[in-house]
């Protein structure tokens, strides 16, 4: 096997985890990181792309890999957008949960500002 | 020859395993630890992909700074119990999901087996694209967020802007314009002092060397911009210096400065070399330095700035 079938098999395996991380887990930060998972197994599949794309007297193809680059700035940005997000949830309410029902039941240490 | 296969399956079963541990792991630090090897990890197959410049990205940015990130949330919000979060999931849900991400996974895995052969390629516009309008770049990663799409590469530093006025804005009212939280503790331990007064100097020089070979080798504004905030970050965590205040004048300029000086380049274009975002043949390779410079010094504040988080309004 090629190293880049190799690569891209772990890519989708990163994207199946990510994807059961995300669905699976209650905390904010946990499904962050989860997303942040799905998203290298994709920048993977998408550096199997440029590898495969050898031409022109390159070893890879090189757009594709300038668009991975831009692509984890941009993850990282929207990941701090999204962790500021959940620290002001945290530091409104008290609670990090993102379950509905947790908000709509009056008791339990309701939302105060 | 005959090791390194034995090598890539080795370091692919690493990956998955760290993968497994980061979602499977008990406590979000030792998850979180798990991510930041998990992509220093990942950068290794990023070299054996031909890729160094992503590499580079991957380990400064995509391990290292998301790590430094969600570190510093998960210290943030305390000890918050993952029962807080949220009830456990079933075993139907668990059942459920399991199989979704299996389909996923296995669609991926069977796209990824039956690519088309010969594959597509756009390397020989990007060859045109280091050897035409951004002339004399060997590095024809650079060569294609420069030139080939230079203006994908403005538009992703306004996205970094547009993310920092979005944590600042998600800020109490009354703490706009105050400098964010510290990054690290009150009174930070001597090891993590000497760290950054070690550390901190010798990496800023070689960010600003990441940066400067850039053009030809692997690197660029990206990679070293990233170092020289990662530096920034030691030296804050170690409260050497603390986050500047968000209305600080300097700050905005430094962080606007990449894409402004990016868009007035590319629309001083159609003067110079007859089209938006092109370059004369001449001057192209001082041309593409000089705007990275100033991408450099952009990528630099603002990561830091996404890092430290909303203005706090507390003072120490």
């Amino acid at each position: 096997m090629s190293p880049w079938v190799l690569a891209g098999l772990v890519g989708a395996a990163l994207v199946g985890l990510g994807l059961y991380g995300l669905i699976l887990h209650p905390h904010p930060l946990r499904k962050l990181l989860a997303f942040n998972l799905i998203g290298s197994g994709v920048f993977l599949v998408f550096g199997i792309v440029a590898r495969r794309g050898a031409a022109a007297g390159f070893s890879f193809d090189p757009i594709p890999q300038a668009m991975v680059i831009t692509g984890i700035v941009v993850a990282f940005a929207a990941s701090a957008l999204a962790v500021a997000l959940i620290l002001r949830l945290h530091a409104e309410s008290g609670r990090v949960t993102l379950d509905p029902e947790a908000w709509t039941k009056p008791d339990d240490g309701a939302a105060k500002s | 020859m005959s090791v390194l296969p034995f090598l890539d399956v080795a370091l692919a079963l690493l990956i998955v395993g760290l993968a497994v541990w980061t979602i499977a792991a008990r406590v979000l630090f030792a998850s979180v630890v798990g991510y930041v090897a998990y992509g220093l990890l990942l950068a290794l197959v990023w070299v054996r992909l031909y890729a160094p410049d992503v590499a580079l990205t991957e380990a400064a940015v995509g391990s290292g700074v998301t790590g430094v990130l969600l570190i510093t949330a998960g210290k943030r919000l305390g000890a918050a119990r993952a029962g807080e979060a949220g009830p456990a999931p079933g075993l139907a849900q668990k059942l459920f999901a399991g199989a979704l991400a299996l389909l996923v996974a296995g669609a991926l895995a069977a796209v990824i087996l039956i690519l088309p052969d010969p594959a597509p390629s756009l390397a020989p516009q990007a060859a045109a694209a280091a050897d035409g309008p951004g002339a004399g770049l060997g590095n024809p990663i650079t060569a294609v967020l420069i030139s080939y799409r230079s203006f994908d590469t403005m538009l992703e530093k306004v996205v970094l802007i547009l993310a920092v006025l979005g944590v600042w804005s998600v800020g109490a009212d009354k703490a706009w314009g105050a400098a964010p939280a510290p990054l690290g503790q009150r009174n930070p331990y001597g090891a993590s002092v000497f760290l950054a007064q070690m550390l901190a100097p010798v990496g800023a020089v070689i960010g600003v060397h990441i940066f400067w070979v850039g053009a030809d080798a692997p690197g660029g504004a990206f990679q070293g911009g990233a170092l020289l905030a990662a530096m920034w970050m030691i030296a804050m965590m170690a409260r050497i210096t603390e986050p500047p205040r968000i209305d600080a004048r300097r700050l905005r300029l430094a962080l606007v400065a990449g894409p402004a000086v990016f868009l007035i380049a590319g629309l001083a274009g159609p003067l110079m070399a007859g089209s938006f975002f092109a370059f004369p043949h001449a001057f192209a390779k001082p041309i593409i330095l000089f705007i990275e410079a100033f991408m450099l010094l952009s990528i630099a504040v603002a990561l830091p700035a996404l890092v430290a988080g909303p203005p706090s309004g507390r003072s120490e």
